[in-house]
């Protein structure tokens, strides 16, 4: 009793650190738990257009900032013979291009190529507060009309978050009052929109900020930024449409800057210009998160598979699928009875199936198989000690490998040259086995046998092969420990075998009959 | 119905596999124990010194140069049997019942070649039949005389007798009559008629042949239902004694009956099969609880196997056997 339950602790163990890393590992880390999972990843360019006066140039652009739902994966900057230097304060990256003498058009190139995680960002930090609103001056005409507006929308609002949209809408609205239309002015371009809709707010005591962004559109060019306004309310800030009035950041959209520094300064030059285009690519999403993982040296990853060279990593794709395998054969064998013959001969034949494909791997096999036994029959009359005829069958196995391979390219069929990966030692083996088999205890238990061990191992096959198996063995291995636990577990199972079913139905019958 | 329910198995005691490896094997069986029954040498030596009737070695054979030396060692015996002394499950074992010049004569009539025993031989040293594979010794020994009591129920060799031994105590026992169909072997998986015994009477209760139901023998056509084995107590006792002899808590001792030295132990085994329960139609596990729910053995093999005799007795009066009743009683 104690050694049970201490193979349960231990399987509980297993079970939760399995689970338990590969839940981190999703969650946390981003690793998608299918393999079709795919992200786009968005390269933004913004192109810098000015005419040089022949002075000193100084360009300053302001760069997206990092927030936890965007990767960014490369930035690039570009521009003939500028100085180039990358600028952090506290309201945000900057761009410095420098040039003692331009003159002409100039131009500038900044790249980005970013993805979105879909992790929810993360609330203001203590150095986002917001300083206390100015107060706005208005003159007295549209002062009247904003404190007229703002108590009508007042009137209509409970909270702030209510206020700021109602009053977002009101302003957008298509039959404007006197007051309104007063307040728009005839200039209604977006800056200016956003700049009285920040002015208002400060009006009525509450902190806004204007925020810059790219709406993510594959294949657009000559983009500008788009503005909205962000609302300081209950301790974060809440972005808003100010077209629309709509609350929270829109899906596909890029914060590219927040506050009211200037986007673009140019010193020494005019006519200054920018524009964005969009290019949408699709990456599969565990590559950009491996990547990235990478990247931040997450020590999960970095002691992972994922740090050894390419041809290894390809190895233990491999070698990861074994325990699969190796389940199957004890579900087959302790679950099911199959007969197989060697215990993890299937396995073996499983990961030939792989290389083979199923069809042409089963045809190979029970070709190889058949023409050694043949040949093996012929070979049991020759009167040879065992060692050297297992070794014998060795070499004919090679030979019916190599006709095999021969034959098939002069018929132009290239499957059939993948006999190679079948491995040898293990051929031999079962033939010389299945040869014994079928002398001492008849053809049947040689099928019986036979069939069972191909049958295993094409059910591990169609397992080993299926691509979200693949995909979580090769990069999810601690699920290996899922599987050690199941295997434990099943090493406990006392029940009776599906085949025992069958092998003392006849012991029912009796019973049966004996209660009449 | 072709798959029985795993509840009913449960409920008539039928133990699987997995309950027997790992509620029997595991739990009784020390595997430093296994050596002394995997090597049938060393079981003959064990027995002969517990005083247990052996078949008689004739001599043994190590090394594949030895091999040659296989013509006079043979010479003076016209009937003997070729054993690996590891083996397993009745692999390997060649018998020869008649020699003529240079002709040896399976029991089928078969006749074989100085050069094919010798080829045979040194397939045993190779480790063909061994378990795992392992370099194995040849032991020659001489052949059982059918007792006359099997002569009508045996078909070119010699019956032998499965008795199941729990912590000394015999539970559950099974003739196993060679047919034509198993080449003279007594292997049931190869054809051989298993018939469950009485432990306590010694008389035929049921038979199967390939896990069904028979009432005959297949080649001789004599019905099991007046089958009693003779010298059954000294049967139950030397099965017992096998506990002492090897100390193994669950184990499968294969006995012999001798027309003129009486009963033998041919092999012990560790790992016996189930298909004992087939034969005798009933599970293991209701014997299995009465023998773990006993705190002391008994010392002495002769009242551990009176102790079996009188648990384990085929209660008639309750389940007449049904090849004890006649046509006009299934009316």
């Amino acid at each position: 009793m104690y050694a049970k339950l201490r193979l349960y602790i231990v399987v509980i163990l297993l079970l939760g650190l399995g689970i338990g890393l590969t839940l981190y590992k999703h969650f946390a880390l981003g690793f998608p738990l299918s393999p079709d999972d795919k992200k786009s990843v968005w390269t933004i360019e913004a192109r810098i257009d000015f005419v040089a006066r022949g002075d000193p140039v100084i360009v300053s652009f302001a760069l997206p900032p990092q927030t936890p739902d965007v990767v960014f994966m490369e930035e690039d900057f570009a521009s003939s013979d500028y100085g180039f230097s990358e600028l952090t304060s506290p309201s945000g990256r900057r761009a410095q291009w420098s040039k003692r003498v331009a003159s002409g058009l100039q131009t500038a190139y900044y790249r980005l190529s970013m993805y979105e995680t879909g992790q929810i960002a993360h609330p203001a930090m203590a150095a986002d507060l917001p300083p206390e609103p100015e107060k706005p001056e208005f003159d007295e005409v549209l002062k009247t009309a904003a404190t007229t507006l703002l108590d009508q929308v007042r009137s209509k609002s409970a909270n702030t978050e209510i206020f700021t949209r109602e009053l977002i809408t009101t302003l957008n609205s298509k039959a404007p009052s006197q007051n309104l239309s007063l307040l728009i002015n005839d200039q209604s371009s977006e800056d200016y929109k956003t700049h009285l809709i920040i002015n208002l707010l400060a009006l009525e005591g509450i902190s806004a900020r204007i925020v810059r962004g790219l709406y993510l559109e594959d294949g657009r060019r000559r983009q500008s930024l788009t503005n909205f306004v962000e609302v300081y309310i209950g301790n974060e800030w809440l972005l808003f449409n100010q077209n629309s009035g709509k609350s929270g950041k829109p899906k596909k959209f890029l914060v590219w800057q927040r506050g009211d520094q200037s986007l673009l300064d140019v010193v020494g030059g005019k006519n200054s210009q920018i524009s964005f285009s969009i290019i949408r690519n699709v990456h599969s999403t565990r590559d950009l998160v491996v990547r990235d993982s990478m990247n931040k040296q997450a020590g999960i990853i970095d002691f992972s598979i994922y740090s050894l060279p390419i041809e290894q990593q390809n190895a233990f794709k491999m070698i990861l699928l074994l325990p699969i395998g190796a389940l199957i054969v004890v579900i087959m064998r302790l679950l099911i009875g199959l007969r197989t013959s060697g215990t993890f001969m299937p396995i073996l034949i499983a990961l030939a199936l792989i290389q083979t494909t199923l069809l042409t791997g089963i045809i190979i096999f029970l070709t190889v198989v058949g023409t050694g036994l043949l040949i093996r029959s012929y070979l049991s009359r020759l009167n040879l000690l065992f060692v050297a005829r297992i070794s014998a069958v060795i070499i004919v196995v090679i030979a019916i490998m190599a006709s095999i391979s021969i034959l098939s390219n002069k018929l132009g069929l290239d499957q059939a040259m993948t006999v190679t990966f079948f491995p040898m030692i293990i051929l031999a083996w079962t033939i010389e086995r299945m040869s014994v088999l079928w002398e001492e205890d008849g053809p049947r238990e040689v099928f019986i046998q036979g069939g069972g061990s191909l049958l295993t191992a094409v059910i591990a096959y169609l397992f080993m092969t299926n691509r979200t198996i693949e995909y979580l063995t090769f990069n999810f291995p601690e699920l290996m420990l899922v599987n050690l636990s199941l295997i434990l577990i099943l090493g406990q199972y006392t029940g009776y075998r599906l085949s025992e079913l069958y092998r003392f139905h006849a012991l029912e019958r009796r019973n049966v009959a004996g209660k009449r | 119905m072709l798959l029985a329910s795993a509840k009913k198995l449960r409920s008539f005691g039928i133990i699987g596999m997995n309950q027997r490896n790992f509620g029997l094997i595991s739990r009784y069986n020390p595997r430093h124990l296994y050596p002394l029954v995997d090597d049938k040498l060393k079981t003959k030596l064990l027995a002969q010194e517990a005083g247990i009737t052996v078949p008689k070695l004739l001599g043994t054979v190590q090394y594949q140069h030895d091999v040659k030396s296989l013509k006079e060692i043979l010479h003076p015996y016209s009937q003997f049997v070729i054993k690996p002394v590891k083996g397993s499950g009745g692999k390997g074992i060649l018998v020869i019942t008649e020699h003529d010049h240079n002709l040896y004569f399976k029991p089928s009539g078969d006749a074989m070649q100085l050069a094919d025993i010798e080829r045979h031989v040194s397939n045993i040293l190779s480790g063909l039949h061994s378990l795992g594979g392992k370099p194995d010794t040849v032991m020659i020994e001489s052949l059982i005389q059918l007792d006359p009591v099997f002569s009508d129920y045996s078909y070119e060799g010699i019956p032998d007798i499965r008795i199941i031994v729990l912590r000394g105590y015999p539970i559950m026992s099974m003739l196993r009559l060679t047919t034509h169909a198993s080449d003279g072997k007594a292997n049931l998986h190869q054809g051989a008629v298993g018939v469950g015994i009485d432990i306590g009477t010694g008389r035929a209760l049921h038979a199967v042949q390939y896990g069904e139901s028979v009432t005959h023998h297949p080649d001789t056509r004599k019905t099991f239902s007046e089958l009693t084995v003779p010298h059954w107590d000294k049967l139950l006792q030397l099965a017992a004694a096998c506990y002492e002899m090897t100390g193994l808590g669950y184990l499968g001792a294969d006995l012999v009956l001798d027309r003129d030295q009486g009963p033998m132990i041919i092999e012990l085994n560790a790992r016996p099969g189930l298909a004992i329960q087939v034969a005798n139609r009933t599970g293991l596990a209701p014997r299995v609880a009465v023998i773990e729910a006993i705190k002391t053995i008994d010392p002495d093999p002769q009242s551990r196997a009176a102790f079996s005799k009188r648990q384990f007795a085929f209660d008639t009066d309750i389940h007449p056997p049904r090849l004890l009743r006649t046509r006009s009683d299934d009316r």
